[in-house]
This record gives C-alpha cells, sequence and structure tokens, in this order.
C-alpha cells in the first residue's frame, strides 16, 4: 500500500501539468495582496459602509484592520471557492487519465488489488490537496502576516460582526485550512468516483466542477423551499464551515469569550456529513472500480 | 368670573395686596430655584474646570447587538474645553460616533447659551436640570442632567443632538469624584441596521445569526472602567488628530 | 507436461454483444501458443480475461493450477503481459517507468539492475530519456522490458510485432524463441503476422465470431509443406468442370468468379503447371499462398480481404 502510494505521488509530482495549480494559487495569492496594499483602504471603506455613521473609523483603525490575518480571511473566501477545480484536475484525471493513456490496463496486470490501487489514489490526491494547502497557508497566512502584521481579526458576516484578539487567531487558522482539506477531499473524491466512468479526464474535471458550482448556488440562495429540504444534506453547504472556527460566542454583556467557537456542534455535524459523504463518494468509486470491464 | 376679578382687584386693595404677594412668592421662588439650578451647575463647572486635561487607562466593554468584541484595554485623553479621544493602543476598538460628549465639558464650556429648566427631583432623589440651547445652530437640542446634589456629582445625562442622534451617559465615582471623573462610564447610543449581502460573505449557516428585525433600531453601549487618571500632566493635541 | 492456462467455457457478454462465445482452450507448459483471429474475433478479449482485465460473464480459467478469481495476486505475479500498443507514462523516463512497473510486481531492483533489464531490449542509452521522445519500436521494446521485469513464467504477448520495421519484427521473433527454447517460458502471442506465427508457433489457437475453430500443434493442423496454387483463367466454371474429369480433380479445393484454387503438395506444383499447359488451358495468373494463410482463410469466415476469395 505505501509502495502503491509512493508511486501514485511520484506520477503526480513529476507532472508539469500539477504545478499549474501550485503556480495559480500564487498568482492569486499575489495579485490580491498586492490590490490590498495598494487599494486596501478603498476595500475596507466598502465594508464600513453600512457602519460609518455609527462609529468613527480613524485611519489608525483601518489601518489595523487592514492586518495579515483579515487579508488572509478573504483570500479564503474567495480561494477556497476556486480551490476544488484544481483538486479535481488531479483527482479527475486518477483513473481517467490512466485509461486515455494506456497505463491503466498495463497497471492492472500486475499484482495489485484494484481496492489498494484504488486507495492509493485516493491517498494521493488526499496528500496533494494537503500540499496545496500548506502551500496556500504558506502564501496566504504567513506571507498576509509578514507584508501587513498581525492584529485583531474582525469578521464581517451578513448580520453581525465578530472580533478576536490577535493572540486568539492563529489556531483557528490551523483548524480551519485542517478543515479544509477534508472539504476539498470531499470534492476529490468525488472526482475520483466521476474518473472511473471516463476515460478521458476532461469529463471528470467538468462534470466536477458542474455540480460543484450547482450545489454551491443552491446552498447560497434563500429559497424556503430548498433550505428545508436539500440544502441541509448538500457537501457544498457543509464545505464552509471552516468559517464557523471564527465566528466567536460572546457573554451576556456582549464581550467575546476568548477561544470560543459559537456552535462547535454545527461544526462537527458538517465534519461528519462531509466523512460520509467521502466514504460514500470513494466506496462508491473503489465498488464500481473492482467491477469494471477494462477495455482501454 | 374674570369680570368680577377685575371688579374685586379694582374695588379690593387687600385682595390685589394678596394677589401680589403671592406672584412675587412664586417669581421669588421660580427665580430662587433657577437659581439653584444654576447655582449648582456654575458649582459642577468650576469643579469641572479643574481638570485641564487627562490620560486615563480603562477597559472598554461594547454591547451592540450585532458586534463581538473583546474587552479592549483603552487610553482616554481629554483636553479642555471640548477635546476627548478614546485609543486602543495595540488592538481594534469600534469607537461609537459620539463619543467626544463622554466628557460633558461640551456642556459646562458654553453654559451661558443655555436655558436652565429645573425639573426637580426623580424617584432616586436626582436633581435634573434640563438645559436647552438659546440658539438653533448648535449640535446638541436638549440636554438633561440627573445630579446628586449632595456630593456635586452628574449621575447621569441624556442628550439629544442634531446630527448624531441621542445618547445617554451613566456615571459612577470614586477615587476621583473631587474632579468629577467616573471610575465607571456607561455610554448608549443608537445603532444603525448593519447589513451585508450574504453573497458577499458567503457566511456559514450554522444557524446562529440573529433574525434581522432583532438588529434594527438598537440601541448600543460602551461601558469604560477607568484604573486611573493621570491629570493635568500636559497633552500634545496631535493625539486628538485622526 | 502440464497445462499451464485451462480456459473452460467462456463465455463474456458485453450488453447485446457476444464477444466470447463457449471458448476453452489450454496452453501447455514451455510451449509458443499462437492465437488467431480476424479483428473483432475476441482475442483481446480472452487475453484480457485471462489477464483479470475484464470479468467473464461465465465460465473459468486456471493458470499455474490455480483459480484465476480466488488467486488472483499469486498468478499475476509469475505473468507477464503486452496488451495491444505498450502503452506506458511518456512524461516519464523509461528508467522511471521500468521502476514503477518493477514497484508494482512487488520487486525491489537498484538503477544498475533496471539498466541491465533496459540494456537486454537495447535501450540502456536511452534510458534516461523521456518516453514520449522514443519511436514506435522502442516503446515496444521498452513494453517488453516491462512485460519482462518480474522474470515471469508465463508471458502473453497481443501483437507483440505491431509497428515494428523488419528488423525489429525479426528481433521479437528471435526474442520469442530464446524466451521459450532456452528460458523454457510459457508464451501465448497473438498476432495477425501468420507468416511470424507460422515461423514460431508450436500449438496454436483459431477464434472466429468469440468461438474456436480450430486448435492444436501446428502440425496436427495442417501440413507447412502443403501450399495453395491460386489459377486466374477465363471462364473459370468451365475449366473447373472439365479439371473435375482428369487427375487433377484430387488438387481441386474450390472455385471463386475467374480463380480456381488447388491445394497440394510443393513437390506437385511443377506437375500441376505442366498439365494446365498440356491441356491447353489459359493461365492469367498463377500464384502460390502460403499454407497458414490459407489454412487461416480458409476457416475463418465472410470478412476476407484476399481477392482471389471473394464471390
Amino acid at each position: 500500500m505505501w509502495n502503491l502510494l509512493k508511486i501514485e505521488l511520484f506520477k503526480i509530482f513529476k507532472r508539469p501539468r500539477t504545478y499549474i495549480a501550485f503556480g495559480a494559487i500564487a498568482i492569486i495569492v499575489f495579485l490580491f495582496q498586492i490590490a490590498l496594499w495598494f487599494e486596501g483602504k478603498t476595500y475596507i471603506d466598502l465594508i464600513l459602509s453600512n457602519l460609518d455613521t455609527t462609529f468613527d473609523f480613524s485611519d489608525q483603525f483601518k489601518h489595523r484592520l487592514l492586518n495579515g490575518y483579515f487579508i488572509c480571511f478573504a483570500v479564503l473566501n474567495i480561494l477556497l471557492i476556486q480551490m476544488p477545480l484544481l483538486v479535481a484536475l488531479i483527482a479527475g484525471d486518477a483513473i481517467a487519465g490512466e485509461a486515455n493513456m494506456g497505463t491503466l490496463r498495463l497497471s492492472l496486470t500486475r499484482p495489485v488489488s484494484r481496492t489498494q490501487y484504488m486507495l492509493g489514489k485516493f491517498l494521493a490526491s488526499l496528500i496533494y490537496t494537503m500540499a496545496l494547502l500548506v502551500f496556500l497557508a504558506i502564501l496566504a497566512l504567513f506571507g498576509s502576516m509578514l507584508l501587513f502584521g498581525t492584529n485583531d481579526l474582525i469578521i464581517f458576516r451578513s448580520s453581525s460582526i465578530h472580533q478576536m484578539t490577535s493572540d486568539d487567531v492563529f489556531w483557528r487558522y490551523i483548524a480551519a485550512f485542517a478543515y479544509a482539506t477534508l472539504a476539498l477531499t470531499t470534492v476529490s473524491s468525488l472526482a475520483l468516483l466521476l474518473s472511473v466512468f471516463a476515460e478521458n479526464a476532461i469529463g471528470p474535471i467538468i462534470a466536477t466542477m458542474s455540480i460543484v458550482i450547482v450545489f454551491t448556488i443552491l446552498s447560497e440562495m434563500n429559497i424556503p423551499f430548498y433550505d428545508r429540504t436539500i440544502k441541509p444534506y448538500l457537501f457544498t453547504t457543509h464545505m464552509v464551515a471552516w468559517k464557523g472556527f471564527f465566528y466567536v460566542r460572546s457573554n451576556e454583556e456582549g464581550a467575546t469569550i476568548k477561544g470560543s467557537i459559537e456552535n462547535l456542534p454545527a461544526i462537527f455535524k458538517s465534519f461528519s456529513i462531509l466523512v460520509v459523504y467521502i466514504f460514500v463518494f470513494t466506496g462508491t468509486a473503489i465498488w464500481i472500480f473492482r467491477k469494471k470491464d477494462i477495455l482501454s | 368670573m374674570i369680570y368680577k376679578l377685575s371688579f374685586s382687584f379694582k374695588r379690593d386693595k387687600g385682595f390685589r395686596k394678596y394677589l401680589f404677594a403671592i406672584m412675587i412668592f412664586l417669581f421669588t421662588t421660580t427665580q430662587i430655584e433657577a437659581q439653584n439650578a444654576e447655582a449648582i451647575l456654575q458649582k459642577l463647572k468650576q469643579k469641572l474646570e479643574k481638570v485641564n486635561d487627562y490620560e486615563a487607562r480603562g477597559k472598554m466593554k461594547m454591547n451592540v447587538v450585532f458586534i463581538k468584541a473583546p474587552v479592549a484595554d483603552v487610553k482616554v485623553y481629554y483636553k479642555k474645553p471640548n477635546m476627548l479621544r478614546i485609543i486602543n493602543d495595540n488592538g481594534i476598538s469600534f469607537i461609537p460616533k459620539g463619543s467626544v460628549n463622554i466628557s460633558l465639558n461640551n456642556i459646562f464650556a458654553d453654559l451661558q447659551n443655555f436655558d436652565i429648566i429645573d425639573a426637580g427631583n426623580d424617584s432616586a432623589g436626582l436633581h435634573v436640570i434640563k438645559m436647552l440651547p438659546k440658539g438653533d445652530t448648535a449640535d446638541i437640542v436638549l440636554s438633561t442632567l440627573y445630579i446628586d446634589e449632595k456630593n456635586l456629582l452628574i449621575k447621569k445625562s441624556k442628550t439629544t443632538t442634531r446630527e448624531n442622534g441621542s445618547y445617554e451617559l451613566l456615571m459612577s465615582y470614586g477615587k476621583y469624584a473631587e474632579y468629577e471623573l467616573p471610575d465607571k462610564i456607561v455610554f448608549s447610543f443608537n445603532t444603525k441596521d448593519y447589513k451585508l449581502p450574504k453573497g458577499i460573505t458567503l457566511d456559514y449557516d450554522e444557524g446562529t445569526e440573529k433574525n434581522n428585525d432583532k438588529l434594527k433600531n438598537k440601541k448600543g453601549t460602551v461601558e469604560i472602567i477607568y484604573s486611573n487618571y493621570v491629570i493635568n500632566k500636559g497633552i500634545d493635541n496631535k493625539i486628538f488628530l485622526h | 507436461m502440464a497445462d499451464i492456462i485451462v480456459a473452460k467455457n467462456l463465455f463474456k457478454q458485453f450488453r447485446k454483444i457476444i464477444a466470447v462465445d463457449d471458448l476453452s482452450f489450454s496452453v501447455p507448459e514451455g510451449k509458443i501458443y499462437g492465437f488467431l483471429g480476424q479483428n473483432g474475433a475476441g482475442k483481446s478479449t480472452t487475453i484480457r480475461m485471462l489477464l483479470t482485465l475484464i470479468e467473464p460473464t461465465n465460465g473459468q480459467i486456471e493458470i499455474f493450477g490455480l483459480n484465476l478469481k480466488k488467486h488472483r495476486k499469486k498468478i499475476l505475479k509469475r505473468i507477464g503481459a503486452i496488451i495491444e500498443s505498450p502503452d506506458t507514462y511518456k512524461y516519464l523516463t523509461a528508467l522511471d517507468n521500468l521502476q514503477i512497473f518493477a514497484t508494482m510486481s512487488g520487486i525491489r531492483l537498484s538503477d544498475k539492475q533496471l539498466l541491465d533489464h533496459l540494456d537486454k531490449v537495447g535501450l540502456a542509452e536511452r534510458a534516461k530519456s523521456k518516453v514520449k521522445t522514443y519511436s514506435q519500436g522502442m516503446k515496444q521494446r521498452l513494453g517488453i522490458a516491462i512485460a519482462l521485469i518480474n522474470d515471469p513464467e508465463l508471458i502473453i504477448l497481443d501483437e507483440p510485432m505491431n509497428g515494428l520495421d523488419p528488423q525489429g519484427i525479426v528481433d521479437i521473433r528471435n526474442l520469442i524463441l530464446h524466451l521459450s527454447r532456452e528460458m523454457k517460458k510459457t508464451l501465448l502471442v497473438s498476432s495477425h503476422l501468420l507468416t511470424e506465427m507460422e515461423l514460431i508457433a508450436d500449438s496454436m489457437l483459431i477464434i472466429d465470431k468469440g468461438k474456436k475453430v480450430v486448435e492444436g500443434k501446428m502440425t496436427e493442423l495442417f501440413d507447412p509443406a502443403e501450399t495453395m496454387v491460386e489459377l486466374q483463367t477465363n471462364n473459370a466454371p468451365d475449366v473447373y468442370e472439365k479439371l473435375r474429369q482428369t487427375d487433377l480433380n484430387k488438387y481441386l479445393s474450390s472455385k471463386r468468379g475467374d480463380y480456381i484454387l488447388f491445394r497440394l503438395h510443393r513437390n506437385n506444383v511443377p506437375i500441376l503447371i505442366k498439365r494446365l499447359v498440356q491441356m491447353d488451358i489459359d493461365i492469367i495468373s498463377l500464384f502460390s499462398k502460403h499454407s497458414l494463410e490459407n489454412y487461416f482463410l480458409s476457416l475463418t469466415t465472410e470478412n476476407q480481404h484476399v481477392e482471389s476469395f471473394k464471390d
């Protein structure tokens, strides 16, 4: 099993297209950081426009608000929507790409079980996802901290604002990135499942992205019919639960409680739902692959 | 009846004297009360004028329904006649508009431009004095002070302004009472609706976001508990620049 | 001598198409077993069933005396195979490819050992070049190196000479003979090159439309010394009837259009020609066909592309 995993990782990281994802992340983060370096005040003014009749926002306030932690949150807000595509690029290619290259038939005449083969593919996708997120963390979190410094983090939700002191932020990012790994693994397991049906990687990649986009739209729409029926069960609804680590609890007087999470049970529930999805997608992929006639 | 009264007034010198005495009494009483209110305010003004400037350390707690903020270590700077600034040295704090009115010196600096109305005592035994600006141009429309007359301390004030809505101050005093500097101040202010489109925030909906209606037309409070004051040591005007 | 592969009543249906229909055969140990059939006859499907790439709808396969379904891993450890074109990871080097498939076969080899393997197929000098720079022949040789990496007892080669130049074909032929004769390997070779199969195969299986047509040792199925002679003449039906009345009747096989086919020992060909001239029969062309090719074509059905056999 370990040998199969090593082989899969070797194949992934030897392939030039793998680095497209890393390059894309670097460019997006870098562009975002540059934009906020020069135009951050305008961005802040936009966010605070709702509040400037109630509060006085000095330049110092705005400067401190635009710190590395805030920038990282803003980057993740955008990037973690695009990341599923980068993950699907590899996972969608896992089986379909091998079929297309003709190497699938050669591999499966080796004395390895199909289950082990698929698990090797799944674990390699997982490690690749983790590598992407570590890379993202280095650029978006550490890079932003270096460029913009650190201070309290203020999160602007649609109807509330959550502030946590700077010494109460870093651990939340660790938790958020760990959760994001799970969220993206859900996407890669879907892409792996779709890859089993295809002999060309384009199909599973596009199909995965289409599903993620449609489900994300359904998750974000506020139509009561969907809110009650399908929204709680869509995996895209639960993929954004990483943000829950930044929603803090407050006491009766309204002051935040350091180290708290507003609704930890909800995050656990989302976590469990995603784990179930991963099991179902991967399990189904393995089951189908075991029975599949290899005609490529 | 008025005919009869005027007829009596013309005819009855004693009655006229009696009525005149009542009027003098009422006028004098009112004037005395007014003088009392004015006297109280003047005494307060003298007390307040003892403080040219101060730098205070304190812990600031914000209680606004849509903001969850930590207790912050702040410094409050004041300089006569009406400069006040709350600064969070290291972190970030939401400072409500009109927080300059935490210091009541705005009113006391300009006392002669206010009509003073003595509204007697309230149920808590505080002397209630209303102040109406004489002109139409001032920002303050009405200010009501609740004063502990015995100790000469302003315990509460309610002020309505043209530009910044209305706010309320609750003060409690300790060792700096002689300077009219509170140990604790609670500043209440109006908050406007806060809303950002969900399509921008892409929130994680875990069921704790409050119903919109509850957020409307609420009041927020800022509570500052002062730990110490450094009084009359001189403060650079630069601190008050944004 | 034991049979390395024993296939019984193999049946494979893809939706409505029956690809393999009640096929039984056995491959003897240490021999070269030829597997012949037209395009679409079911050869690839059968080979893929032997290699567990396809699950038979019905039937049983035993290899090395073990049930293939139950002992898949154990069996595959002892098999090497090339299926159709030997596709490898083009973005990797030959060395990388060999290392990957060696590892998947459960073998640890050093770079030196891998280079030795590549040297045997003449690729040592290009070991560190990416496979995408290789010619078709080089890719085929790499495929063979991969098939032999685990020193298999049974080697299955599906169209191993496809796309090779004449020298390449000779090299593969010699390799196959070496593996069988010197290394005592068992080989199952499917190929369209009937002339090559005639040269190397010890026994063969011919299938058509998924069914077995014939199976057996080459020497028992047809006499390689026998040849087919094709005569093109005017008014072939009348000539055919005339020849039937003569001593040449024993050589007559069939007629089609302007063509008459004779089957006879090659030593008798000059006699046939003399007699045709003596009988004043118009000879527009006279053509001798290879025996296996003729045998094969005579057994397999309508989709024949040789003009002389068209109705």
